[in-house]
């Protein structure tokens, strides 16, 4: 049933509560008249007076009063006439008949919304509406593992929404329950060790290393985890280690893997050489052009390097704001160091060395570490 | 399509309200029957449409559509079901659709029971109530629409206010609005009858059912509102004076002086002007209530609505409705022929002593209310009213109300005998001595004044007593003769004395809580004792729950007396994330009629918590009075009985004199 289909139904019932009486015949006879109740109440007098609740006296001057109204209430309604007007009818139906429609139509129209659909909550929750925004997508999804926090394919579904959208902390949580309650996987394992890195300003931590070598033994070829172990050789200052890994990963993966150009870029960093698609992969398809490889690598050059100084800057405001964290110091002096940056890396030094001053054992690390890393002094 | 055909609904409903605002009006004019009986058929039909705007309203908020913005700004997909339906009215738009739900459901009543009327009167009375819901639609649709839409719908809605978030919700104001505006049908008889320029006995008859169940309903929801707040606010006050509740006061005590001067006219056709300027005047200040609370003018929990754009509209409808029906009254009340004529002493005379001390003091809570607002309006100074002014203008106005109570029901109609009624109240007179001689012996502390006020009240209910004891010649009579006769009396007797009953009971309530409350304020560890009023109330631990829509902070008393454990009370602290508010629901223990009362304050670092505990003798009596009123009034309006008040005649002195 359409909306207008209902509107017009509603507004032919309005019409015909007016029409109705218009067309019937009104007997006057039946109305209530003021007498009935005065003879009533005469009636009650006889009743109170046979049950005693009144003497006779007061019976006889109550009768008395009644009576008098009854006579008057009686000459009113004699003197009363009827007149039936039916110029007055026909002009009270047209304007039910038109000015009821126009007026609530009009009113309606300018108030009204019609085109707008109903949104209820059930339907929404089957099909957004587009316009949201995926924040609030996730809140809903939140409440409701919230309310139901056992259900396992919930979390694995939100889990790396929250990772894409840099809530690292909220996504391991998400990952771990995903993995209690939905089962173990490669991938969820995979996924939880990028949270936590992601968490660690992208460093590969022990804890995330650990996740990402659970992740191999239970699927060898998982590409995240594969990669993320390269990265942790990388950082640990072995990138012939990660170069081969992931030469390794590029010649055994398909060609049209999505992986492929970080991987390539990844090797690009290290200077390592990117090895051609095993043959019957490259029998498939084209050979990409050195200019697209080019541009592929320049873009992520340009787009890592913006992501590394989002990085730092994220670890160096924490710092100024808790500046008791030792390793949170080493990293963001080594983080400067790599970016070629010395007179920031110094600077980071003396802030660590204020910061802790309060701090025997920590300085005493700090300053183990930043001998490591050539900054001492 | 479910708000579009709520919101269309209800702009049907107001093309009817027109039409039965000037038909059936022309028609009575003109003598005309069939125009007239349109009233009848609009006033139904409107009720259909209101309901179903209603019942769609309701419809959109149980299923959480946030495309409607009412929807949105009250509801919460995760409140449980019934805080959906009751946040219906728990927000502005939705209580004014409320209201003209239950205007449209007073009307639909007239036309359905009112055959008993005179075809004019009936057509008068629903055209002036069709002014009222034109006024009321218009309102609702122009300023404070609740089926406006969004666009782009949220996903999530504001929820309702949490202190609102309560069982109360659902019955407090459906209750008031049922009193409220069940006044409306009392205020447009009163302008059918100015308008036809007569008015006798019958039409007190005719009114009486709606102004007692106005009466009733509004009895009982001032009683509820008055219970909500005790327990709900935490603060274990159960009447604050406070300008919303005065709003709520005016009506019902304009209406109870109505309810008694109808009763003069419909058994001795007097007072007919007065009864006629009360009807209206009642609910003017229904409208006033409304509005009062409804603008914003007021700032306190209810105003949730706070517009000003608003303010013109409700200001214009005052006007027109207030000022228009007392310009009437001022020009056609001369043309309403007088009644009856009574002696001073008699039963009329009680009942106008009755009416100018209630309406008295619905005056002076007029004042207490509008007076700081005036003055700030004018001079821009903030002035606060409170609890003094009324307890000290209260007290003198009820207290020759209450001793003169018990008289009335005992004096004759037309020339009564008081020394006959006070020989008759004797006994009342003493058990009140009695009990006040006994209080003051036995009670420590509180007023001297506390004990006079019980005897008072004493008197009122065994004089309500005295009244049924006398009209069935109880110790007069063999024992099953008076029981017969308690039989054979009028229902609307009994409500009388039920109602009367009631007044005395809720005044023992309210001076033994005011005089004998024990208040502790503490902070308490898990472990600790308190002692008050000879319990010993012990913290056992606090706990952490986790609510629908809500986080709630648990604390676990047990309760002890003379070392015996008599129950556990679980009072808490909720705090809802949506609107970033917490309430404090108290834990309540009845011991008879007297209650304990805990509630929870702020949680010190220490892991104390601070707690309020309240021992609150005979609580429970300040609402068993109103409860015992709406009885009462239940009685009354299932009588069905005619009422005629038998005058008495004057002595037959010629019979004495001696024969010439």
């Amino acid at each position: 049933m359409s909306l207008w289909f209902l509107l017009a139904l509603m507004t032919v019932g309005a019409i015909f509560a007016v029409l109705w009486p218009l067309s019937r015949r009104t007997d006057v006879k039946r109305e209530g008249r003021e007498s009935a109740v005065y003879q009533d109440q005469l009636a009650e007098i006889d009743r109170d007076i046979a049950n005693g609740l009144i003497g006779e006296t007061e019976g006889a001057a109550a009768r008395v009063e009644i009576s008098r109204r009854l006579l008057a209430a009686a000459d009113a309604e004699e003197g009363s006439t009827v007149s039936s007007r039916l110029r007055l009818r026909r002009a009270v139906a047209m304007v039910a008949l038109i000015g009821v429609p126009v007026l609530a139509g009009a009113l309606y129209l300018h108030l009204g919304s019609p085109a707008l659909p109903d949104f209820p909550l059930t339907s929404r929750a089957r099909a957004p509406v587009p316009g949201q925004s995926l924040d609030q997508l996730v809140a809903q999804v939140q409440t409701h593992l919230e309310k139901n926090p056992t259900d396992g394919r919930g979390w694995s579904v939100l889990a790396p929404v929250l990772g894409r959208l840099g809530r690292f902390d909220d996504a391991a949580q998400a990952f771990r329950n995903a993995i209690r309650y939905d089962g173990d996987n490669a991938a969820r394992r995979a996924g939880l060790g990028e949270a936590l890195a992601g968490a660690a300003n992208g460093v590969v931590t022990a804890e995330a290393k650990a996740e990402f070598e659970r992740a191999v033994a239970l699927d060898a070829d998982e590409p995240k985890a594969r990669y993320f172990l390269g990265v942790a050789a990388e950082q640990d200052g072995r990138p012939k280690e990660a170069a081969a890994l992931w030469q390794d990963m590029l010649s055994k993966a398909p060609p049209d893997a999505p992986w492929r150009p970080v991987l390539e870029a990844a090797l690009a960093r290290v200077g390592a050489a990117v090895p051609a698609p095993s043959d019957s992969a490259s029998a498939k398809i084209p050979a990409l052009s050195n200019d697209t490889i080019a541009s592929v690598q320049g873009m992520s050059e340009g787009d890592r390097g913006a992501m590394i100084r989002g990085m730092v800057d994220r670890l160096a405001a924490r710092l100024k704001q808790n500046g008791d964290d030792v390793e949170g110091w080493l990293r963001l002096a080594r983080a400067y160091m790599v970016l070629k940056e010395p007179d920031n890396a110094r600077a980071a030094r003396d802030d660590a060395r204020r910061a802790l001053a309060a701090n025997e054992d920590g300085l005493r690390k700090l300053n183990e570490g930043l001998k490591a890393l050539g900054i001492d002094g | 399509m479910i708000a579009e055909a709520g919101h269309y609904a209800l702009v049907l409903a107001l093309a009817l309200a027109l039409i039965q605002s000037t038909v059936p009006m022309i028609g009575a004019r003109l003598r005309d029957p069939v125009l007239m009986n349109v009233a009848r058929s609009t006033a139904l039909a409107q009720l259909l449409f209101v309901g179903l705007s209603f019942g769609a309203l309701v419809l959109l908020h149980v299923i959480s559509d946030f495309s409607v913005a009412n929807v949105y700004e009250n509801s919460h997909s995760l409140k449980p079901l019934i805080y959906k339906i009751t946040g219906v009215w728990g927000n502005h738009e939705g209580s004014m659709l409320l209201w003209v739900s239950i205007l449209a459901l007073f009307g639909g009543l007239v036309a359905l029971f009112g055959n008993n009327l005179p075809l004019s009167l009936r057509a008068n009375a629903l055209g002036v109530q069709g002014w009222v819901s034109t006024a009321f639609y218009l309102f609702i649709l122009l300023t404070s629409n609740p089926f406006l839409r969004l666009v782009n719908p949220p996903l999530e809605g504001r929820d309702l206010n949490p202190v609102l978030q309560d069982p109360g919700l659902a019955i407090h104001p459906p209750m008031l609005y049922l009193g409220y505006v069940g006044f409306s049908i009392s205020f447009s008889f009163a302008i059918a009858a100015l308008i036809e320029g007569r008015i006798d006995a019958a039409w007190a008859r005719w009114v009486r059912p709606w102004t007692l169940m106005a009466w009733m309903f509004l009895t009982l929801g001032i009683a509820m509102g008055s219970y909500w707040a005790y327990y709900e606010l935490g603060w274990g006050g159960w009447w604050f004076w406070d300008p919303v509740e005065n709003a709520s006061l005016m009506p019902w005590l304009a209406g109870t002086a109505l309810l008694h001067s109808a009763v003069v006219m419909e058994k001795r056709n007097a007072l007919k002007v007065w009864t006629v300027l009360l009807a209206i005047l009642t609910f003017s200040l229904s409208l006033l209530g409304t509005f009062l609370v409804r603008s914003g003018v007021l700032t306190s929990v209810h105003a949730f609505a706070t517009d000003p754009t608003r303010g013109v509209f409700i200001l214009l409808i005052l006007c027109v409705f207030i000022g228009g029906s007392l310009s009437l009254y001022a020009w056609r009340a001369s043309s309403l022929k007088q009644g009856g004529l009574f002696a001073p002493i008699s039963r009329e005379g009680a009942l106008v002593l009755n009416n100018l001390l209630l309406t008295t003091a619905c005056a002076t809570v007029f004042i207490g209310t509008l007076y700081p607002l005036g003055l700030e309006v004018l001079t821009g100074e903030r002035i606060s009213v409170g609890a003094p002014f009324f307890n000290l203008t209260f007290a003198p106005l009820f207290v020759p109300l209450l001793l003169a109570l018990p008289f009335g029901p005992l004096l004759a109609w037309k020339r009564g005998d008081i020394a006959g009624a006070a020989q008759r109240l004797y006994a009342a007179g003493i058990v009140a001595l009695v009990s006040i001689a006994v209080l003051w012996a036995w009670v420590r502390g509180g007023s001297a004044f506390a004990p006079l006020a019980i005897g008072l009240a004493v008197f009122v209910i065994i004089g309500a007593l005295t009244d049924i004891a006398e009209r069935s010649m109880l110790f007069r009579m063999p024992l099953s003769i008076a029981l017969r006769r308690a039989r054979g009396l009028p229902r609307a007797s009994w409500g009388t004395m039920f109602a009367h009953v009631g007044v005395g009971v809720a005044l023992i309530g309210i001076v033994c809580e005011t005089t004998w409350n024990t208040e502790l304020i503490s902070t308490l560890k898990p472990g600790d004792v308190a002692k008050v009023a000879g319990y010993e109330l012990k913290l056992d631990d606090i706990s952490q729950r986790q609510g629908p829509n809500f986080g709630e902070m648990l604390a676990h008393f047990t309760v002890s007396e003379g070392g015996k454990m008599i129950g556990v009370m679980t009072p808490s602290k909720r705090s809802f994330s949506t609107r970033a508010m917490s309430t404090t629901e108290a834990a309540l223990m009845s011991r008879g009629v007297s209650q304990l009362y805990i509630s929870l304050g702020d949680t010190a670092a220490s892991g104390a918590i601070a707690v309020r505990i309240y021992h609150k003798p005979m609580v429970l009596l300040i609402w068993f009075g109103p409860l015992l009123m709406a009885f009462g009034g239940l009685l009354s309006l299932s009588d069905r009985r005619l009422r005629v008040g038998a005058p008495k005649p004057a002595k037959a002195s010629r019979s004495l004199q001696p024969a010439e």
